[in-house]
C-alpha cells in the first residue's frame, strides 16, 4: 500500500498572454513549474489539483533521479493506493506565481532589465494564483478538476476556485484553512515579515544585486512561523525543558532543545528560501477574504460556489483553528452546499495537516474513492 | 439498494414512511448515515448528518453522505432557522445531555421533527425494575454503569415534555418486534417514533 509515484520529474510551462494581477500590475510573460502524477483519463475528468502552503511548491510527491532523499512534502499522502490514488487520479502540483522553486518570482529575471525583479515583482493574491492555475489546467487540456485541495494556504486557493471558477471544479477540500486571517494571524505574518524587512541585507528587496541574502530576518521569520504551527502540547512532548548539555551555562547560547530546534529549521530555511517569496506569500494570506467587497458576508461569497467541499481541521490547530474551518461549512450550509466536515483530534498543531494521522487518512481516502466512483475508478 | 437497513431498523422504516420524495432532512447522531443513504437512494432526499464520533464520520464519507462532524450537546448553532423539513433524532435523544434545549433547537431548524427512542414504560422495563434491576434489554442493552443513556423516558414523559415546550405532536408510531403497537402503547411499545412540530 505504501508505495511512492517513483521517479518524477519537473515541468516548465511558459505563458506570453499577459497576466493582470488584482492590483492592477501586469506580468507580461511568466513561467508556471509543476509536476504530474498518474495519467489523465481519457475525457479528462480525474484531474486533481493540490495548492501548496507558504513554503511548499511542485515537487508534491516521488523523488528525483539521482536524488532519491528529495520526497515530495506530501508524499505520505500522494502515491499509488495512497489517499490522493495516484491509480485512480491524475494529481498536479505547481509552484505559486512569485514562488522560488522555479515558477516566475522576485528572485527570476525580468526580461525587461535583465535584473531580478527583486521589489518589483507584483504582490499576488489567491485570485492571481487561481488564475494562474486556470491557465495551466488549460495548458494541460483539463476543462473540470474533479478536485482542488490544499493545506492552510493551499485551502484558501482551493476555496477561491469553487468561488472564480465554480464550473471547473466538482470538489473542494479545504485542510486546515480560513475564510480569512484573523488579526493575530495577520499580526503574526506583520512581526515575520518585519525581521525581513528590517534586516540590513534586504535591501528594499533588491538584495540579488548586492549579492547578500536577508538569512537573519528570514531565520527569525521562520523561527517564529514554527511556533505557531505547533501546539504547546507537541513541544513539551518533544522538547520539554531538556538542556542540550544538560546543566545551565549561565550565557546566552543554544541551551533548551526547542532553541536548538528553532535555530536549525530557522538556518536551512534561511538557505533555501526567498525573503521576498516569504513577504509575498504572507501578503497572499493577509489580503484572502472572499467576503470583503460583501460587507464581511461570507454566505454571499460563497453563492458562488458550486463544488462539494470537504472541510478538514484539526483539534489543536490554533493558528487556523477548528472554530474557522467551521465558519466555512456555515456559510456553505446557508447555500446548501454539499459539504462533510471532519474535526480531526491531532496533537500536533497546524503542521497536523502534513502528518499521518489514521482518522485524517480515513476521511481523505473515503472522500476521495466517492469522488473517484464518479468517473468510475 | 441498500434495504438491509431498514429490516435491521424497524424505526427507520418508520421514520422514512414520513418523509416525502425531494425532502430537505438533517439527521441528528446520524450515526454510518445509513439513514441518509437509504433516504437519498429511495427518495431523492437532500440531507446533512451530525455526528461526533471519529469512524463514523469516516463511514459517512465513505457512504457519500454529508456530514458535519460536532457535539449535539453544543446545540445546531450551524444551522439556521426552518433550514430543513425534518430533523430527525434516531435513537439518540436518550443519550443527550441537553435534551430540553435539544428538543427546542430540532424545532426550530426543521420545519417538523422526526424522534424514534427506546421506551423505558415497556413492560419488560417495568418488570426488570420491579424485580430489583435496572434494565437490560436489546432496545437498552447496557448495564446501568456502562450506560450512555442518562435521559431515559416513557412514551408519557415524552408527550409531557412536548406540552411543556408548546411542540405539537402529528404522528406517533408504536412498536415491539417490529410490530404496530396500538392497545396500551406505554406498556406494550418497546420502541417509539414520533412526529412533531412547534406550536405556532
Amino acid at each position: 500500500m505504501n508505495q511512492s509515484v517513483g521517479i518524477v520529474s519537473a515541468q516548465h510551462a511558459t505563458f506570453d498572454q499577459p497576466l493582470v494581477f488584482k492590483s492592477g500590475a501586469v506580468l507580461p510573460r511568466y513561467d508556471l513549474v509543476y509536476e504530474t502524477y498518474g495519467t489523465l483519463n481519457a475525457d479528462k475528468s480525474n484531474a486533481i489539483l493540490i495548492c501548496h502552503a507558504l513554503s511548499g511548491h511542485h515537487h508534491v510527491a516521488g523523488y528525483y533521479a539521482g536524488d532519491e532523499s528529495n520526497v515530495g512534502w506530501w508524499d505520505n499522502m500522494v502515491g499509488p493506493g495512497k489517499p490522493i490514488d495516484t491509480d485512480k487520479f491524475f494529481v498536479v502540483g505547481l509552484n505559486n506565481l512569485g514562488g522560488c522553486h522555479g515558477s516566475t518570482g522576485p528572485s527570476s529575471l525580468d526580461p525587461l532589465t535583465g535584473k531580478p525583479y527583486g521589489a518589483s515583482f507584483p504582490v499576488v493574491t489567491v485570485e492571481d494564483w487561481v488564475a494562474s492555475q486556470a491557465r495551466l489546467a488549460d495548458l494541460l487540456g483539463i476543462v473540470q478538476f474533479a478536485a482542488v485541495l490544499g493545506g492552510s494556504l493551499g485551502g484558501m486557493q482551493a476555496m477561491q476556485w469553487a468561488l472564480s471558477y465554480p464550473e471547473r471544479v466538482r470538489h473542494v477540500l479545504a485542510i486546515a484553512s480560513a475564510p480569512h486571517l484573523t488579526a493575530q494571524n495577520i499580526a503574526f505574518n506583520d512581526v515575520a515579515r518585519s525581521a525581513i524587512l528590517t534586516d540590513p541585507d534586504f535591501h528594499n528587496g533588491d538584495f540579488y544585486l548586492h549579492g547578500v541574502v536577508p538569512t537573519r530576518g528570514l531565520r527569525l521569520a521562520r523561527m517564529l512561523g514554527h511556533i505557531t504551527y505547533l501546539s504547546d502540547d507537541a513541544m513539551a512532548d518533544k522538547f520539554g525543558r531538556e538542556l542540550r548539555t544538560g546543566k545551565l551555562n549561565f550565557n546566552y547560547d543554544i541551551e533548551f532543545q526547542i532553541e536548538s530546534y528553532l535555530r536549525y529549521q530557522g538556518d536551512k530555511f534561511a538557505a533555501y528560501f526567498d525573503a521576498n517569496t516569504y513577504l509575498l506569500m504572507t501578503k497572499a494570506l493577509d489580503y484572502f477574504d472572499p467576503a470583503r467587497d460583501l460587507d464581511g458576508n461570507l454566505n454571499r461569497a460563497f453563492a458562488a460556489a458550486r463544488a462539494k467541499f470537504l472541510v478538514v481541521s484539526f483539534t489543536t490547530d490554533w493558528r487556523f483553528s477548528p472554530q474557522r474551518s467551521r465558519e466555512i461549512v456555515h456559510a456553505l450550509l446557508h447555500n446548501k452546499r454539499d459539504v462533510s466536515y471532519a474535526e480531526i483530534t491531532s496533537a500536533h498543531g497546524h503542521d497536523s495537516f502534513l502528518m499521518d494521522d489514521e482518522q485524517y487518512f480515513a476521511v481523505m481516502r473515503n472522500y476521495l474513492d466517492s469522488v473517484a466512483r464518479e468517473f468510475g475508478a | 439498494m441498500n434495504t438491509s437497513i431498514i429490516e435491521s431498523r424497524p424505526d427507520f422504516a418508520a421514520i422514512a414512511a414520513w418523509i416525502p420524495q425531494g425532502s430537505s432532512v438533517l439527521d441528528l447522531g446520524c450515526g454510518d448515515g445509513s439513514l441518509l443513504r437509504y433516504l437519498r437512494e429511495t427518495r431523492e432526499v437532500r440531507g446533512y448528518g451530525v455526528e461526533i464520533n471519529d469512524q463514523n464520520i469516516a463511514a459517512c464519507i465513505a457512504n457519500n453522505v454529508n456530514v458535519i462532524q460536532n457535539d449535539l450537546d453544543s446545540g445546531l448553532a450551524d444551522f439556521e432557522n426552518a433550514s430543513f423539513d425534518y430533523v430527525i433524532l434516531s435513537q439518540t435523544l436518550q443519550a443527550t445531555r441537553h435534551t430540553e434545549a435539544l428538543m427546542k433547537e430540532i424545532v426550530r431548524v426543521g420545519r417538523e421533527g422526526i424522534i424514534s427512542f427506546p421506551n423505558f414504560g415497556h413492560w419488560k422495563n417495568r418488570l426488570q425494575v420491579m424485580l430489583g434491576n435496572m434494565p437490560v434489554s436489546k432496545e437498552l442493552p447496557y448495564q446501568w454503569y456502562d450506560t450512555p443513556n442518562v435521559h431515559l423516558c416513557t412514551l408519557d414523559d415524552f408527550e409531557i415534555l412536548c406540552a411543556h415546550l408548546g411542540i405539537r405532536i402529528l404522528g406517533r408510531h408504536v412498536m415491539s418486534e417490529g410490530h404496530n403497537i396500538q392497545m396500551m402503547p406505554n406498556l406494550r411499545g418497546s420502541t417509539a417514533v414520533y412526529r412533531f412540530r412547534r406550536n405556532t
